[in-house]
This record gives structure tokens, C-alpha cells and sequence, in this order.
């Protein structure tokens, strides 16, 4: 029997249990208060998944990509919430595991994640950057003592109040161009987070994101070697994006089986010879399901493919055109297939306290085109489109 | 090929330097190229010297620096005839 494979089904066996048993439980009371799903978070943190994907020799459990992804996407079904702030970790996780370049200081801090569940978290927003991730207004500044001192003007910040640690991004030092940025790691007590806004969005509501002043004072270790354009094409953007489509897919199962249970229980009353019309409506909803469960495994399959060997294809045009469609195209499907479920159920998934509520999924859902706006990733695919040639 | 590669920088490239001194191995990025600009150079590249880049060769690194971009399209040019 294959060792590997036994610790992957029993990671994902034990996150099922936990998005039934606990996360499910509370989503609800998540959803309604705009509070962090700690419950959820806690038992993950017990159970060491925030850490199952780092090497055996740095604590974790050599976790394979795709079981993360199957993780996120068992979390999401049951609480959107849940599954993103446990996706968004495993997004800085899994950048820091292949960037860290055998740097003392950020393996060690890896160990930490292990030994500690340390919970992580990212500032890559900031206002005055009209939301491209690539530039950067605050910047790395040293002072005369050593340290190297930021400030940066977050809009959002997902669970930055509840996380151990922060990656941030930021120009490499005070003359630098917008674009020649660096990822920092910093620890919780070496930032202040002043608050800027309030926090009571449509939905996605236990992920906590309001906007910070994020302030920090760290050391030269904590910046990650190569230039955080480098990590984004390489693990940030594609894992993004790869691991919030499962967590949308996850909301979209959960709407469609809240569909189908309401037409069984329909169709169990009904004395007609043909299927009932919601009955009808679902099975069209079935196949609006389908192309997104497809292209969510093609996009996984596919980041595969470009990370294998030394994984330079993942620098091409062609890659970051994919998996911009490939989050694009999930968080337009998304909420769209909630939205037939509604249509499905009817008065009965509109409503919020049945058995068929479909409220929270169809807003949960809708965040999908905003994190990372569509309308600015069709922007960059457009001019890719001009000149990259193999794109898929 | 060098000089050509920098006139295209500077109508192209929308630097927020000077692409006309720019040494031949200063990262362009760092210059101030973006993703933006650094389409509209391989698209006037890809004229200016009648070759086309296969996928592999649009990457950050090949269009980091007026050398790596000499020595791309270099690569690409079919050797003249004698």
C-alpha cells in the first residue's frame, strides 16, 4: 500500500469530518454576526492542516497540491468562510514552501508553522495602485539602527486580526520603481493594524476583511529572496486562483444539492406521471455545474503540467493567461448556478431559515468576481492575447 | 541591435528612465517597465526585426534587460545569406 497516498485521504477524511461536524454547524451564526469561524479554524489548527503540505522534515505531512484543493473544496460546501481563510492560508504556505531558497531564517519559521499552526495571512492590497497586485506605493525603508521599517494602506485584509503572521507586499526600498516589489513576512507583534473602515460586507462575511493601516518593523531575513513578481507567476497567482475556484465550487455543489433535495422532497409528494418542473429546472442546473466542476480540475490539472520540472513554463504569458481565465470563469459560474438553485427551490431557498436557503451561498459567491477584479484580469489578458501564441 | 532595441524602449516601453543611456544589462523592470508596456515592446520587437517569440521566450527574464532581448531575437533571426 502507498504510504503518500494513505496521509492524503486521511488529511481530506479528517477536513471533511471537520467542515461537517463543525464548520457546517456554525456557518450560519458566522455568516450572521461577521465574525471569524474560529471553531472551524481551531479544530483545522488541531488536527495540523495548516501546515499538512510542508516537507515531513519541516513538520508538515508532504500533503500533494491537489488534496489541499480537495480540502478547500469540502470546507467551501459547507462554510464559504471557512474555506477561504483556510484556502488564502495555504496560498502564503505553499509560496513561502517554494520560495524560501534554503534561507535559515524562513525555513526555520517554516518549523514554526508546524510546531505552532501559526495562521497567515497577506496584505497584497493598497490603495493607489488601481487593484494591480504588480505595483506597489509603500515600500521597504531602513533605519539607521538596522531594521527596516513599512507602512502600507491595505483596503483589505482578510483575518488580519486573527492571524499569527502577515505576508506583505511592498516596494524593495524607498527609490524603487512601483513595480520592483518584495514579499515580507512579518510576525503579528512586529505590525500594528489601525483600523480603516468597517466590516459589513454582502457576504464572505467570516473572513473578517476590513481595510488596516498596516505598520511594521522587521529584519532583512523575513523578506523572501527573489522578486515578488517572480513568486506571484510562479505559486501566488495560479494558487490563488486555483484554490478560491475550488472553495466557489464547493458553494455551488452545496447550492445544487440543496436543490436536489428540495426537488426529491417535492417529487416524493407529487402524484404526476412527468418530472415535476423544478425537477426539469435542475437537471438543467446540472449541466451549468458540470463545465465548472470541469474547468476547476482543468485549471488544477493544468498548473500541474506548467509546475512540472523546473517549472519555468509558469513564467510564460500563456500560463498567466490561463489561470486568469481559469478565476474569471469559475467566479462568474459560481454564482450563477447559486442563482438556479434559488430558482430551483423558490420561496423555499429564499428564505433564510429553511432547509433549502440558498442567501448565503448566492453571497458568498458573488465575492468571487471581486477578490482580484475580473474586469481588471480581462484588462491583462487582452494585451497578453496580442503576443502570447500558445495559449490554451 | 542594441540602439534599435532602445529607440523601441523609449516609444514602446514607457520607462520611467531614460531608455536612451540605459546600459545594456540594467533590468528593465526595475527601469520601470510594465506588463503593459512590456507587451507593447515584444509587439513592436516582433515587427521591427520580422521575427516572432515561440512561448517559451515570452517570460519576465527574456525581457528583463536590452541584452536578453538582443540575444532573444538574435536566437530567433535566421541567419543571412552570404
Amino acid at each position: 500500500m502507498n504510504v503518500t497516498v494513505d496521509r492524503d485521504a486521511t488529511l481530506l477524511q479528517d477536513v471533511r469530518a471537520i467542515a461537517d461536524d463543525i464548520a457546517a454547524v456554525h456557518a450560519d451564526d458566522v455568516d450572521r454576526r461577521a465574525r471569524f469561524p474560529h471553531e472551524a479554524i481551531d479544530a483545522l489548527r488541531e488536527r495540523g492542516a495548516l501546515s499538512a503540505f510542508l516537507p515531513i522534515e519541516l513538520g508538515g505531512e508532504d500533503i500533494a497540491f491537489e488534496t489541499l484543493a480537495a480540502a478547500c473544496f469540502e470546507l467551501g460546501r459547507r462554510c464559504a468562510s471557512t474555506g477561504m481563510v483556510f484556502a488564502m492560508h495555504q496560498i502564503q504556505v505553499v509560496t513561502i514552501a517554494r520560495h524560501h531558497e534554503d534561507e535559515p531564517w524562513l525555513t526555520a519559521y517554516l518549523r514554526r508553522v508546524a510546531d505552532e499552526q501559526r495562521l497567515i495571512a497577506s496584505v497584497t492590497s493598497e490603495l493607489g495602485t488601481g487593484g494591480d497586485m504588480g505595483r506597489s506605493v509603500a515600500a521597504l525603508t531602513p533605519t539607521d539602527s538596522g531594521p527596516l521599517t513599512f507602512e502600507k494602506q491595505a483596503p483589505t485584509v482578510s483575518y488580519g486580526e486573527q492571524a499569527q503572521d502577515l505576508l506583505v507586499s511592498l516596494r524593495r526600498a524607498p527609490d524603487a520603481e512601483p513595480t520592483d516589489q518584495v514579499a515580507v513576512l512579518a510576525g503579528a507583534d512586529q505590525v500594528q493594524l489601525e483600523p480603516a473602515g468597517s466590516w459589513d460586507p454582502l457576504g464572505m462575511r467570516g473572513t473578517c476583511s476590513p481595510g488596516f493601516t498596516v505598520r511594521g518593523t522587521v529584519d532583512e531575513q523575513q523578506v523572501l529572496p527573489r522578486p515578488f513578481s517572480h513568486i506571484c507567476a510562479q505559486s501566488m497567482v495560479p494558487v490563488s486562483h486555483i484554490l478560491w475556484s475550488h472553495v466557489w465550487l464547493g458553494i455551488a455543489t452545496d447550492a445544487f444539492d440543496r436543490a436536489r433535495a428540495f426537488v426529491r422532497a417535492s417529487a416524493a409528494r407529487s402524484s404526476s406521471t412527468a418530472p415535476i418542473p423544478a425537477a426539469l429546472r435542475l437537471s438543467r442546473l446540472s449541466c451549468a455545474l458540470s463545465p465548472l466542476r470541469a474547468e476547476t480540475y482543468a485549471g488544477l490539472r493544468d498548473f500541474l503540467d506548467f509546475a512540472r520540472d523546473d517549472g519555468e513554463a509558469l513564467n510564460t504569458m500563456a500560463a498567466a493567461v490561463r489561470f486568469n481565465q481559469l478565476k474569471v470563469t469559475t467566479s462568474d459560474m459560481a454564482p450563477a448556478i447559486c442563482q438556479g438553485a434559488l430558482g430551483v427551490c423558490g420561496m423555499m431557498g429564499y428564505k433564510n431559515d429553511s432547509p433549502f436557503s440558498i442567501g448565503r451561498h448566492i453571497r458568498d459567491a458573488l465575492s468571487g468576481s471581486l477578490m482580484i477584479s475580473n474586469e481588471r484580469l480581462h484588462e491583462v489578458d487582452a494585451d497578453l492575447l496580442l503576443v502570447a501564441k500558445d495559449v490554451r | 541591435m542594441h540602439d534599435t532595441i532602445r529607440a523601441l524602449l523609449t516609444q514602446s516601453g514607457r520607462l520611467t528612465t531614460d531608455a536612451s543611456t540605459l546600459p545594456v544589462d540594467a533590468d528593465l523592470y526595475t527601469a520601470g517597465l510594465t506588463s503593459h508596456g512590456s507587451v507593447t515592446l515584444m509587439l513592436a520587437i516582433e515587427e521591427a526585426f520580422d521575427v516572432e517569440f515561440p512561448d517559451h521566450m515570452l517570460t519576465r527574464e527574456v525581457f528583463s534587460s536590452i541584452g536578453a532581448i538582443a540575444a532573444a531575437v538574435a536566437e530567433l533571426r535566421p541567419i543571412p545569406a552570404a
